[in-house]
């Protein structure tokens, strides 16, 4: 995230931002003139501060918003954290180095969403581990023990959240900061999904050999326990447009378009997952 | 490909301004092969037989959601050409696996810039036409290294251009293209060298994908584009 763009985006709308922000336009070159890396740690809370100050509280739709993709990331966060930690579940190489990088952004997320929704004036939801039963009531028992079965609920949580995120851009068309930085995020879990459906080709990870990096029809993970993930992914019709119609097969026509999915959808979802 | 209906070539009639005085007939979408010095791109084939082959005709986005939909063709009509060389020409010792992939990211790309077109109807910009004298289409690495580069420059493109549409559902359009984007970016990734489809050269320290101004990838894709683009009616802020 770049705060000194979206502060200068701002300035074009509203010239007296800085001084909205600070009343000492000195004080802003100071927050630019920190290093990167704290300057990047700063941002969640300098961010969610400056807005709050400038315009007043965050509206309750956008710390909705983000209370919501801060859910979805502990889920993510925790999944990864313990199946990193489940001796012999996670072969090593490759594998290991994608789920720790995996896990890594996920608790990136999980920092920066804190930060934003306290800076903001709100209160961000809380979880533990404990929080969790991965097994989703019984449906994946082999979650930390068998790799298969573990990227199997690693694609349905990326391709689920890929789905949430692009289901509340529109919540956030207000909060164009916010808006940014949660695309920002959904290309990221799109990243993710894309991975871990690569590494489900593998042997090790299952040797699904017909699995795509994007979603052909609806749910294509082999695993009926996900079809809600996938509900509505084969649509071919975008805005009236049926794209079978523009020279492209069905399958591509489904698979160049990701589809959305509402909060009530995702938390049902989710709810399988959180004890 | 197939033709597109009348009324869509009297649409780009309809074109005002340096659109019209530089249209000329035009023809089918010609491939070119590896090497070629560069490959007319027009967005569908249209059913006169001619092109608009000037190098200093340029295009002008537009303003507003309808230049950010033009944006977003323009970049599409880059990948889908540039995927469509790949295909047409592979690299030399291409595995069945790889060249399905990106067969499959070819049709994404052409279903995306179809659908651009046909949704910007008398609004869409021409066909651009493109330059890929600077790739060696017959060497993998060279191939895939500029798959990566198209790829993780759309998905910046669209998170940078996200908060400038004011129309959720356009915002949401563009929201199921970029996410299928950024899977192709992480594949391309993980081809050249696996683990690598988000990694620190793209993610930053706070887990965020890059974000781009359009101002910025312009000036990165017109590398790869001889028809002048311009965005300077782009909206640059949200009001």
């Amino acid at each position: 995230m770049n705060i000194v763009n979206i502060l200068e985006e701002i300035e074009k709308v509203d010239g007296e931002i800085y001084e909205r922000i600070s009343p000492r336009r000195a004080a802003m070159k100071e927050f630019y003139g920190f290093g990167s890396k704290v300057a990047l740690a700063a941002v969640p809370l300098a961010l969610g501060s400056m807005f709050k100050k400038a315009y007043g509280q965050t509206s309750s739709t956008v710390l909705d918003v983000l209370n919501f993709a801060l859910t979805l990331e502990y889920i993510e966060f925790y999944f990864y954290q313990t199946g990193a930690a489940s001796s012999g579940l996670v072969p090593s190489g490759v594998h290991t180095s994608a789920i720790n990088t995996i896990l890594t952004h996920e608790m990136e997320h999980v920092a920066l969403l804190k930060g934003a929704i306290t800076a903001s004036g709100g209160t961000p939801v809380s979880f533990t581990a404990a929080n969790f039963d991965y097994t989703a009531k019984g449906n994946f028992p082999t979650v930390f023990s068998s790799f298969p079965t573990f990227l199997a609920v690693a694609q349905g949580f990326e391709d689920t959240g890929v789905r949430a995120y692009k289901g509340q851009a529109g919540n956030l068309i207000s909060a164009p900061g916010v808006l940014k930085t949660a695309l920002q995020i959904h290309s990221v879990e799109a990243r993710h999904a894309s991975h871990i459906r690569q590494a489900r080709r593998t042997t090790e990870g299952g040797g699904l050999t017909a699995l795509t990096p994007w979603i052909t029809g609806a749910n294509d993970s082999g695993v009926p326990q996900l079809d809600m993930t996938y509900a509505g992914e084969d649509n071919i019709t975008q805005a009236g447009v049926d794209i079978t119609s523009l020279g492209v097969s069905t399958a591509a026509a489904t698979a160049s378009f990701d589809e959305p999915l509402t909060k009530e959808a995702v938390l049902a979802i989710a709810s399988l997952f959180i004890r | 490909m197939k033709n597109f209906q009348p009324e869509d070539q009297e649409l780009l009639h309809k074109e005002s301004g340096i659109l019209t005085a530089s249209l000329q007939r035009r023809s089918f979408l010609q491939y070119a092969g590896a090497g070629a010095a560069g490959i007319a791109l027009i967005a569908a084939g249209c059913k006169k037989d001619n092109q608009n082959t000037g190098n200093s005709a340029g295009v002008n986005l537009g303003s507003g959601d309808v230049g950010i939909l033009n944006y977003a063709y323009a970049l599409e009509q880059l990948e889908a050409a540039f995927y469509t060389a790949v295909v047409q020409s592979p690299y030399s010792g291409i595995s069945a696996y790889e060249l399905g992939l990106l067969t499959d990211i070819r049709d994404h790309e052409i279903a995306h810039r179809e659908f651009f077109k046909k949704a910007l109807g008398a609004s869409a910009i021409i066909g651009l036409t493109v330059d890929f004298t600077s790739i060696n289409f017959s060497v993998r690495q060279n191939v895939l290294a500029t798959a990566k580069a198209f790829e993780d420059l759309g998905v910046s493109a669209y998170n940078g251009a996200g908060n400038l549409i004011k129309s959720a559902d356009y915002l949401l359009l563009a929201g199921k293209i970029v996410s299928v984007e950024a899977r192709h970016a992480a594949l391309i990734r993980d081809l050249i060298s696996d683990g690598t489809f988000a990694d620190s050269t793209v993610i930053d320290l706070n887990g965020l994908d890059a974000a781009r101004a359009p101002k910025d990838v312009l000036a990165i894709a017109q590398t790869y584009v001889k028809t002048t683009i311009n965005g300077s009616n782009l909206p640059t802020a949200t009001s």
